[in-house]
Formats: structure tokens, sequence, C-alpha cells
């Protein structure tokens, strides 16, 4: 420590997943000192469970992966600020106070922001995204007044903010654009199961539907949403969850580049030499594999996170990410994903679909259609083994080996029914 | 509109229940103060019992009906009774002062030596004739209402859980040997042999759980009991020596601690709603470490002394003699100790090292009593009077009073986690020589610590689950419930070759 007083920080701007990953690698292989600003919350928490914080299941202390007494023993500086510029000749971040600092290196992890699209009323009080720590206390303050809310937008986030204010008695009205919930990445058959899930929930799904206005009332809060079909809804709240977008909007004048997030390298690397951008506001300027050149997922920003700490302590690596995985959870039914499945299947592939015929179980293969080689898989409420699903992609294994060892990929607990026989039979029979 | 009318409707149905309960908790309580005895105990018994359980079922019915099978988590935190509030405090204070009632001031519940009990004793004569052919006592009452609360908050879990076969079959076996091998069948067989002096009839009630096994008086009923006794001796000692030791090396302590015996059962069902109450500090983990291997060293030497002395006192009952047996253990426990140095030595953590530690004072202890006790007195101090301070300190204070008296406070798990000597020692022999495992699917974890927060027995899973570890811990009861509440699908309890069971990575799947 005595000798680092002297020595430039690793300034990580961001406590997400990403930066916090950054940081904990670079711990593990060296004594540079590190900084990680948040404006959000002093100490990282899980993004992913301020829903659950909502619903009652756990308290905002529960989503916090570390101890608080974590950090001062690693040597972690934490730093609860807003950074509104970035200096990148004196190397220093520009506080909202005028107060700046200066770094060695510096590690933009800042995660996204809700879509807004300049919808009338978009700003109007209780209506508003869900994404952060103050949006959740914000959601939290509105509540005890909501007796029916609407939710604009069919993604993961809709879904989950739906679950939430349903879990509080709460009646919701679901506007989706689509034709079906998340059809952009669900296959037709997925994305029905979940529409009728939704609605078993007790939801008002409104499909192809789009909000036209939020009116508000005398207060300036949202009373009614008045959809494109003519439609009026009253409501006392309205979830905006048409998706993300990066979180850059300080950085608009500093002299990084940047496209819709940070535009980086294969090292994780801006366009000036000692910046890096990782998670959620990166964006590659080279694509990788299949991948979207912004990726706004955990497992992304973790990844990033733990490649970028290697390059940053002397051993410099290129982001190289496995097969593509993912997992959602909507409502009661879980889903995970390996390798790609999409829901147009592109040319050359083709897709096998298992579907239970009552419970609310399915799972779908996509392989190459001239040579058989597994590609992907979707499953929903059967859990499987990521690592099964990493090894078969790798060794490039035939659609039907998959189907022959799926059990060995069950991850399900004891004593739950199995159905890789019925899957195994329908397959023989369609081949 | 039908959800509207159907969120009334629970609310009203759930009030009705906890209502009823009410009701015939006051009448049950109401027997305290009665020292009327010729009234009909059978009528007013069945009445209050029927009350409560209704009661539970009626709000268990309306709390889920409507709802899709799944984790019923929603408002945990914000119920009084399940995030330590007021209501938490008074339903502590009210379990507590049962217990004292129970252990210390048995006449409180209305007990008279003569046999002609009141109160609330009395009320419970005519099911405790019917069963084992006596008078009811405190313990009789105490069992029943143990029995009862397992079944009736059993079936609650059940429906709860109901889209785990994994949750349901678990529970049901709780159920099972609670009513069967707890209650039951310790109660016939005491029918069945009135004339045969008192002797534990709880199969699965083993040592150390059950402390007074090896007791002096005890050994001595079990050997006064022809057949009978011989063969609960017998199997007692089968238990730990050669039952337990196997379905432990198969199944992880789980086959015990979550599926067999009573205080677990207890802990699952009518614990279920407190065991997110559980503290997953590493400071608390600490302290975890030390009382409950304080405990076993406790347990171990007061019943090697206990043996010793029974041995040396009824050297015509014994096939050998103190000296032999004393030095037998030692060898036995050094021969385990090297063993597990030269083969295990890679596996070791703290958990085994405080293990290790343990085991050596135990050595010492037993030298001890060997070279500076005379006739009947260990440690300068009479075992029996030893025995009965383990007795009140451990089997009355800690496991009853803290154990399930503070259940609202600090969770379900609390005896098992600090204070069981039992679940040290197969949570020892799970640590190193088993081959159950909770495995963690691959870089699905996303930290949100559902897992965690659920552990009754304070385990951080989480911080295993995110680096793609597998849980190999000691504590670990297998209930099952961090894999039912993960969002991901990420945990999974197995049992598989032990080869690669604690892989100490540091990055969870996800780069090439």
């Amino acid at each position: 420590m005595n000798k680092s007083t002297t020595q430039l920080p690793i300034v990580i701007i961001g406590n997400g997943i990403s930066g916090v990953s950054t940081a904990r690698h670079i711990r593990k292989n060296s004594n540079i000192p590190i900084v990680i600003i948040s404006e959000e919350s002093k100490y990282f928490f899980s993004r992913t469970a301020l829903m659950y914080i909502y619903m009652g299941h756990m308290k905002f202390e529960h989503t916090q992966p570390y101890e608080n007494s974590f950090w001062k023993k690693n040597n972690i500086q934490l730093l609860q600020k807003r950074v509104v510029n970035v200096n990148t000749k004196e190397k220093n971040v520009v506080f909202s106070d005028n107060a700046s600092l200066k770094y060695e290196k510096l590690v933009l992890a800042t995660g996204s922001t809700p879509n807004k699209f300049g919808w009338e009323g978009q700003d109007l009080d209780a209506v508003q995204g869900m994404y952060s720590k103050q949006d959740l206390e914000s959601l939290e303050k509105w509540s005890p007044s909501i007796k029916s809310a609407v939710i604009v937008g069919g993604g993961l986030i809709g879904i989950e903010l739906a679950e939430m204010l349903h879990s509080r008695n709460i009646k919701v009205t679901f506007l989706v654009r689509e034709k079906s919930f998340w059809s952009g990445v669900l296959p037709p058959e997925e994305s029905e199961m979940i529409n009728k899930h939704i609605i078993a929930n007790g939801i008002d799904l409104k499909l192809e539907t789009n909000l036209a206005a939020i009116k508000g009332d005398e207060n300036g809060r949202a009373k009614e949403v008045h959809t494109d079909k003519g439609e009026i809804i009253p409501c006392q709240f309205v979830g905006l969850t048409a998706g993300v977008r990066p979180n850059i909007d300080f950085l608009k004048d500093s002299d990084i580049e940047l496209d819709r997030g940070i535009l980086v390298d294969s090292f994780l690397q801006t366009n000036e030499k000692d910046i890096y951008a990782i998670g959620d506001c990166a964006q590659q300027r080279t694509a990788i594999g299949l991948r979207r050149p912004i990726e706004a997922v955990w497992y992304t920003g973790r990844i990033m996170g733990e490649t970028l700490a290697k390059t940053l302590t002397g051993s410099p690596t290129k982001y190289t990410p496995s097969n593509w995985f993912n997992s959602a959870k909507f409502f009661e039914i879980e889903y995970q994903t390996y390798g790609w499945v999409f829901s147009n299947p592109p040319e050359g592939t083709t897709q096998f679909i298992w579907q239970h015929e009552s419970k609310n179980l399915l799972v779908r293969f996509s392989y190459s259609t001239k040579d058989k080689l597994f590609l992907g898989i979707n499953t929903f409420g059967i859990r499987m083994r990521h690592e099964c699903f990493e090894k078969w992609l790798n060794e490039k294994q035939s659609i039907n080996y998959v189907i022959e060892h799926l059990n060995e990929a069950i991850f399900d607990p004891e004593f739950y029914p199995h159905y890789e026989k019925n899957i195994l039979k329908l397959w023989q029979q369609q081949h | 509109m039908a959800t509207t009318a159907l969120i009334k409707t629970k609310k009203i149905g759930k009030q009705i229940g906890i209502y009823i309960a009410i009701i015939g908790a006051i009448l049950l309580s109401s027997f305290l103060f009665t020292s009327e005895v010729a009234y009909n105990k059978t009528l007013f018994l069945s009445l209050s019992l029927g009350l409560i359980g209704s009661g539970v079922l009626v709000y268990t019915y309306y709390l889920y009906v409507g709802t899709l099978p799944g984790i019923k988590n929603n408002g945990v935190w914000f119920s009084s009774i399940s995030s330590t509030g007021i209501l938490a405090w008074i339903a502590g204070v009210v379990l507590t002062l049962f217990y004292v009632a129970l252990y210390w001031y048995p006449h409180w519940l209305g007990l008279r030596s003569d046999g002609k009990s009141t109160g609330l004793v009395a009320l419970f004569d005519p099911l405790s004739v019917l069963l084992n052919g006596k008078a009811a006592t405190q313990w009789f009452v105490y069992g029943t209402l143990y029995t009862f609360s397992i079944l009736i908050f059993g079936v609650k879990y059940i429906v709860k859980y109901r889209h785990s076969r994994y949750q349901i079959i678990r529970t049901c076996s709780v159920m099972f040997f609670q009513l069967s091998f707890a209650f039951l069948i310790p109660e016939i067989l005491s029918k069945l042999n009135s004339d045969l002096p008192y002797f534990g009839k709880d199969l699965k009630n083993m040592w150390p759980l059950n402390y007074y096994f090896f007791e002096s008086w005890h050994l001595k009923n079990l050997l006064n009991s022809g057949g009978i006794g011989l063969f609960f001796l017998i199997f007692g000692i089968a238990m730990i020596f050669v039952i337990s030791p196997i379905l432990t090396y198969f199944f992880g302590k789980r086959w015990y601690c979550s599926w067999v015996c009573g205080c677990g059962a207890l802990a699952e069902t009518a614990g279920d709603s407190f065991r997110q109450l559980s503290s997953k500090k590493v400071s608390v983990w600490k302290i975890e470490r030390w009382l409950i291997h304080t405990v076993l060293v406790f347990a171990f030497i007061t019943t090697i002394a206990l043996i010793w002395s029974f041995i040396r006192r009824n050297a015509e009952l014994s096939i050998i003699s103190g000296d032999q047996f004393i030095w037998g253990i030692v060898s036995l426990l050094i021969i385990s100790m090297v063993a597990i140095y030269l083969f295990k030595r890679k596996d070791f953590s703290k958990d085994a090292l405080y293990s290790i530690i343990s085991i050596g004072i135990i050595i010492i202890g037993i030298l001890c009593i060997n070279y500076f006790s005379g006739e009947k007195n260990i440690l300068f101090i009479n075992s029996y009077k030893y025995s009965k301070w383990y007795g009140f300190f451990i089997g009355a204070a800690f496991s009853g009073i803290i154990g399930v008296g503070f259940y609202p406070i600090l969770g379900g798990r609390v005896w098992c986690r600090f204070g069981c000597p039992m679940a040290a020692i197969l949570g020892f022999q799970q640590r190193i020589l088993s081959r159950f495992r909770i495995t963690t699917n691959g870089g699905q974890c996303i930290s949100c610590g559902n897992c965690s927060t659920y552990c009754e027995m304070g385990i951080d899973v989480r911080s295993y689950a995110q680096k793609g570890q597998n849980i190999v811990r000691s504590s670990c009861v297998g209930c099952g419930v961090c894999s039912a509440v993960c969002p991901r699908g990420v945990l999974n309890l197995e049992n598989s070759s032990m080869k690669n069971r604690i892989n100490n990575v540091s990055n969870p799947l996800g780069s090439k």
C-alpha cells in the first residue's frame, strides 16, 4: 500500500458486474491501486436481483455478493460520486462537484439506461424504467398508490416488472409491440407458451399494441395510457421497458469515440490508449461470431471483466467469449439457451422441437441442415448442464449425438420426471 | 375482474384460517389453567388440535389457491412473523416459555408426581392411554404437539413447493419418520412391554443426538430388557458404526438431517417460514465451526467417560475391560487421523482442520480420564453429574430453547448448525468421505442471492455458485431449497464419483 500511494490508480467507472469483475481479478494478480466509482450505490449489488427486493424475497443487503468489509480488505477504494466528463489529455475524470481524479488506466463500465422514444408524457411522474436501484426506490415510493399499471415493451425487463407489480396485487396491462412476446428472440412456439403463461398469471397482455401517449393528471402524474388502437387505459403507473441503450451520454464531449456504444477493439480498448470499455456500454468494432456488437447481458459483462483484468495486469488478452449462453425466468418458467437458436432459422439450419402436451416444457434444437452439426438448444422448464453443451459445441458433435446423450445434460433435481426418451422417440419418428 | 375477486377471497380466507387456528390455540392453552379433572378430554383434545390443524390448512389453501406451482416467497421480508417483526418476537417468547416449562417447571403444565395430573398434561390422557397405556406426561404432550406441528406444517410445505418432487418426497419422508419411528412405534412398544424399564425406542434417534444412549442407567435398562433391549442396543450401535457411515457416503448427511431426523423435520416444516433468518456472515461461520466442534468434543468425552465408568462398575455385564476400551478408542481415533492425513490431505480446509483439532482434544481428554480419575470420577468430576450438565446445557437449553424457541429470531436450524454433535460427525464425513455435493451450472449464476438468503444453515451458497465451484460443505443438510429458489437453474444436489468433487476453480464458464 505504501509503495502504491504514489502510483496512480486504475479507475473503474461503474460498479456493476463488469466493473467489479475487473477489479476482483486485477486484485488477484496485482497490488495496483484500484478505485471504483458509482453514483448508484456505494457497494456492489446484483442488478438482476432488484426485482426480488420489490417482491419481498430478499432485502437489499442480500443482493450484495460481498460483505462491506470485503472492499477494504482487498484494498479496493469505493467512491460514490457522479462522473460528468473524462479528460483524456490530462488523464482524469471530472465529478459533478468539479473535483477530479487522475487515473493510470480507465475502465468504462457504465452499463445501460432505459430507452425512451420521445413518447408524449414520458417524463410525467410515475413513468419510469426499471433498471437502477433508484428506479426501484422510485417504484417503491409510488407503489402504495398504484392500483393498476401499464408496462410498455415486451422484453425481459418488461415481464420482470409485470411479475413484480403482480406480486403486490397490482393489476397489470402489458403492451407488446410485436405479434407475440419477445418474438425477436424466441421462436413462435416458445413465445406462444410465454404469452399463455403471462395471461395465466392474470396479466392483461395486449399484443401488437403500441404506446401513443401518456396523459397526466393535474399534479403531473400519469393517469392513463393511450394506445395506437385508440384504447385508453387508466393507470397510476407506467413502466417503460422498451429495451436499454448504453449509458454513455456523459462522454459526448470527450475524445472517446462513440457510436451507439463506446467503440472498442478486440482487447476492449477504446480509441484512447489507456481507456477501456466493457459490459453493456461497450460496442465491438468487429463482430465476434454471430454475436451482436452490443450485448447487454450479465454474463458478457462478467466475462469481459475477467478478460480485461488480464490485460491490465500485464498479459494482454483478447476478448474471446466462448459459446453463447443465456438464461431467464418468465414468472414460473425457467429458460436456458446454449449455442445459437434463432427465432427465424437462418438459411442452411434446421430446427427440431419437442413440447410437452400439457406442462410448460419445451426443448428446441438447432442444427446445420447439410452436415447435421448441433448448433444450439433452447430449453424451457427443464434445467440443462452448461458444461455439456459447451463441450459438445466445441467438439462439433452431431445433432444425433446430442439427442442420444441428452440424459447426461439434464440438470433437474432428483426425482424429477425425465423426458429424454420422449424427445429421442419424437426425433426418430421425424427422421 | 376475476383477479380482484380472487385477491379478496384469498385475503378473507387466510384471515378465517388464522382465526380458527388462534381459537384452537386459545382453547388448548386454556387447559393450562384448569384443575378440573372430570370433563370430556377426548372431545376437547380433538377439538383444540382439530381447530389448530384445520386453521393452518384453511390458511394454506387460501394462501396458495389461484397461484401457479413455483417459488412462493412473495412478501417474506414484509411480513412481521417472517422478518423478525413484533409477531416473531411474541412467538419466540411463547415458544421459549413453553420449553422452560417443559424442562424445568412441568407442574406449570399440570404434571403431578402422583400420576393424577391436571391442566394441559391431563388433557392428553386419553391419547396417551390409547397409545402407551399410561397417563400423559409433559413429554407425551410435547411429543404429540411436536409431531402434530410437523404433520400440519409438512402439508403446508408440500403445497408451497408442489412444483418440486424432491421437496415433496423429502417432506413425506420426515413426516413419516416422525409419526412412526419417533412417535407411534415407541409409544406402542412401551404399551406392549409395560413391564420393562424405560429405554429410548426411537430407532432413528442415534447417538450422539440421543445423548443418553450410553448413560449407565440407559445401558442397564437396555441390557435388562431381554431381546428387545438387546435389539435396540445392537441397532443403536450399528446405526453409529455401520448404517450411518454407509448412507452418508452414498447420499451425504442429508439422508439423516433433512430426510429422517426429528429436529430437521421440525426445522423444515414449522421452521420453513424462518429459514431466511440464518446469518450468512463469515464471522458467524467462524463461531459455528468453533461451537459445533466444542459440543462434539464435549459429547464425545462425556460418552467415553460414561462407558468407561459403566464398564468399571458393571464388569459382569461387559465383554471388555475399561483399559481395553480406552485404548481401543484411542487407537481407532489415531488410525482415522493418520488415514485422513495420508489420503485426504489435499482436501483439507478449515473445516477439516477444526475437526482434526477436535479429535486431538478428545484423545487427550480420554487419556486424562484414564490416568487421573479413580473408579467413579472423571477429570475429578462425578461422571453422572457431568452427563447431567451436558443434558442441561446441550440437551435442553441449546437444542430446546435456543434451537426451537428462537426459531422466529435466528431461523430454524440454529441447533443443527451450532450445536448438534451428530451434525458435526456426519458433516465431517460429508466433507471428506461422501459422494454428495451441490454442483453449480457452469457460468449461469447471476449472483442474485436467493440461494444464500434461503439457506437455513447460513451457507453463502452464492459465493461458490458465482465462481462455478461445487459446494462441499460439512454443514449442508441437503434440504434442496437453494436449488429450488434459484431462478436460473444453477444449483443441483448430486451424488457422484468423489473424483473432482472439490473443484477450486476461480472462473465460471464463459471464456475460451
